[in-house]
């Protein structure tokens, strides 16, 4: 078929089942926006800032569980995109980034508008491409999708020089994907499935870890099924919050630097863990060196760089957490294993009610208001956090009850992220509320997209947990640099709620829990966009914490 | 710390190379020496790396080089088992016929070749194990090196192993 590349590239997404762009136009993409001016069957979100359409793919990408698609031009807009694909790269999530080039005849040459945007995303994405013959486009993008989203998924850039949208050649889009580089290996080696179960079988005090692997490789009901037939408590890390729904009675919630106290005492007490789908991130181990010293830990991931690279292990299994899982139950079902409620457990539940949540009331916090919104929300809701405290109070006291309804930047930790994820979430779920909960400071990197939210019809609640700083730095200062708060006052700018009016959205500000409630009711039913402003008091600090380089066990309750 | 030989299949298109050596930088790990070149097989190339570190270390060089998608295949060689080679050109300084002859001669004795003479300097030419070329080097310094180019190590199992991509 004749056709030019920008038109290859349109049809090529579109067999791929893409149905939204988050991107924004630029001269060195303009043909391929030229084809989306007619395209029916692509929605094409126009953003306010590059970042936040790769956060708002990242996002669309983590509620589908499939790929997100961002776009950008040459030089700056590529640029931009690039905090955005390493907040995906960081959480292994398969956003597909497009960009364009300056001509081939001009690369190298300093051209206007021209970056090395594949020098500069090599080490942040899966891998990328750059587009150096028309024919190629769809090889490439089936390539790139299969890249992204086979085995531990990831970010992938194609980079699309603009005579290679503009060239017009013979396409055909029957090719067939075969990448002698990238296999991963799915199945576990049945040995390795039978010394897990050996171990689990003889393990008084089983636990299980759980991470972000379980989403990606859907394993939710096997994992349910798995803890149900050990009777094993479950802790997860913070990308695998609700892989598991948090009411559930073995679910003791995140292990980590704000961690609840029952899953870091917990895991600390185990023999057997098993982990699945993590990576042992710092900031979920605590000091690595005395992170389950006494523990035989088995490791599931599907990444074998994964293993040992920061936690020695007793036993590796590398395979895709989904049929690995169900392997093991298979496993112990053969053997005849039902475990009934053990010594163990009754431990673990004594020390969950130890620690549980108190209802929200009184004053209006933080950690009250995440309750609260809790309290309102429907079980099908979604919630993207900024990064911060508001994050971690999100982490300690947002109950997930749902697959794919809680999404936030874990590894990379990335400020703004929440705004455009929740604008990307409610693309892809058009049908339920999505919340972002923010904080001052996080909202303020990103907000420019509320015009986003207003004109593309995209209407989220923000909630704005203000302290009128950048609070959990604000957080550290207080604890160990002697309340010396270098910087991080914002001084109470801006207004939020006259903010949100300006851009056509709503804006509230609250004074009190009750009233929280009651606006947040509202909003669930509003369909425009609301920013509540939160004001929470300057001192509050995310209880508990693992101070960094300390262990687990040693937590400020 | 110890060093280690890998030899790894790469796709032989633009850019392989600077993924490998970023993948290095990025995570820290040292590269003593890398060569490329073009393999048995039309579209691969080989890659030759020498690293220092640990165990574990060595572990996590394979994976992670494993781990990119246009590395085909990495294997660890044993240096026992293993022919290992680097090539040296070594200009050297000679003002006088004694130095001439003393080049040649151990030249000779490290079976290297003289491949340039001018007026006050010659050319050797040598290959062997990375040791044998740091020997020579050092013998030479006394008379004055002006230039040495090495290539860094290419290394090959014995015998029937080798580093093969299946089908």
């Amino acid at each position: 078929m004749k056709m030019s590349g920008s038109q290859a590239i349109v049809e090529a997404l579109k067999r791929e089942g893409v149905k939204t762009i988050f991107g924004i136009p630029g001269g060195a993409i303009m043909p391929v926006y030229d084809v989306l001016y007619d395209e029916k069957e692509i929605r094409h979100i126009l953003m306010r800032h590059e970042q936040c359409a790769a956060h708002a793919a990242d996002a669309y990408a983590r509620v589908t569980g499939g790929p997100g698609v961002c776009m950008a031009t040459s030089g700056p807009g590529a640029t931009n995109l690039v905090t955005g694909i390493a907040t995906a790269y960081m959480d292994s999530s398969p956003v597909i980034a497009i960009t364009g080039q300056v001509p081939t005849s001009l690369i190298g040459k300093d051209a206007f508008q021209e970056t090395d945007i594949i020098g500069i995303t090599t080490p942040i994405t899966k891998y990328n491409y750059q587009v150096r013959s028309v024919r190629d486009i769809p090889r490439i993008v089936k390539e790139a999708f299969y890249i992204a989203t086979a085995g531990r998924p990831g970010p992938v850039l194609i980079d699309l020089p603009k005579d290679m949208q503009t060239g017009v050649d013979d396409i055909d889009f029957d090719v067939d994907v075969e990448i002698r580089g990238y296999r991963p290996n799915l199945d576990p080696h049945p040995l390795q499935v039978k010394r897990a179960v050996d171990l689990l079988v003889e393990a008084e005090r089983p636990i299980i870890l759980a991470g972000g692997g379980i989403h990606w490789s859907n394993a939710y009901g096997e994992l349910l099924r798995l803890a149900e037939l050990l009777m094993a408590p479950v802790v997860t890390t913070f990308m695998g919050k609700g892989v598991i729904p948090e009411n559930h009675p073995l679910c003791l919630g995140c292990i980590g630097m704000h961690g609840r106290v029952e899953a870091n005492k917990s895991i600390m007490m185990a023999d057997v863990v098993l982990a699945v789908g993590v990576r042992f991130s710092d900031r979920s181990t605590g000091k690595v060196d005395e992170f389950c010293t006494e523990a035989k830990i088995i490791h599931i991931d599907i990444d074998p760089s994964e293993i040992r690279k920061n936690v020695s292990v007793h036993l590796p299994i590398v395979a895709d957490a989904k049929r690995a899982l169900n392997a093991i139950i298979d496993e112990l079902t053969r053997r005849g294993l039902k475990r009934e409620k053990s010594e163990w457990l009754k431990r673990v539940e004594t020390l969950k009610k130890e620690y549980a949540d108190t209802e929200p009331k009184g004053e209006l916090t933080g950690a009250n208001a995440v309750k609260v919104l809790r309290k309102v929300l429907p079980e099908n809701a979604i919630v993207a956090t900024e990064v911060g405290q508001n994050q971690m109070w999100a982490s300690l006291h947002f109950k997930v009850l749902k697959p794919r309804t809680f999404i936030s930047s874990g590894g990379l930790g990335t400020m703004g992220f929440g705004f455009p994820a929740s604008l990307g979430a409610k693309a892809a779920r058009p049908d339920v509320p999505v919340v972002d909960i923010a904080g001052d400071g996080s909202f303020l990197m990103t907000e420019q997209d509320l015009a986003t939210s207003v004109t593309e019809d995209l209407p989220v609640i923000v909630m704005v947990l203000n302290n009128s700083s950048l609070g959990m730095v604000a957080q550290w200062q207080r604890l160990f640099f002697g309340r010396r708060y270098s910087h991080t006052d914002l001084k109470g700018i801006p207004d939020f709620a006259r903010l949100a009016e300006a851009f056509g959205a709503r804006g509230v500000r609250v004074h009190s829990l009750n009233e929280l409630e009651q606006v947040l009711k509202e909003a669930v039913r509003a369909d425009v966009t609301v920013v509540i402003d939160v004001p929470i008091p300057r001192e509050e600090n995310v209880l508990p914490f693992v101070p960094p380089g300390k262990s687990l066990r040693e937590m400020i309750i | 710390m110890a060093e280690h030989i890998l030899a790894a299949l790469v796709e032989h298109k633009p850019g392989v190379l600077y993924r490998v050596s970023n993948m290095f930088r990025r995570r820290n790990f040292n590269i003593e020496s890398i060569t490329v070149g073009v393999s048995e097989v039309k579209d691969l190339a080989r890659m030759t790396i020498t690293v220092r570190g640990d165990e574990l270390t060595v572990e996590q060089v394979i994976k992670q080089l494993q781990k990119l998608v246009d590395v085909i295949k990495v294997s660890r060689l044993n240096p026992d088992r293993s022919v290992v080679r680097e090539l040296a050109l070594i200009k050297i300084h000679t003002s006088d016929s004694k130095a001439k002859g003393d080049v040649v001669n151990y030249a000779n004795i490290f079976r290297g070749r003289i491949v340039d003479v001018s007026r006050d300097s010659m050319i050797v030419e040598i290959t062997g194990s990375p040791d044998k070329i740091d020997a020579f080097v050092e013998l030479m310094r006394s008379y004055g090196i002006k230039e040495l180019a090495r290539t860094g190590v290419v290394a090959m199992s014995r015998g029937l192993k080798s580093l093969k991509v299946e089908e």
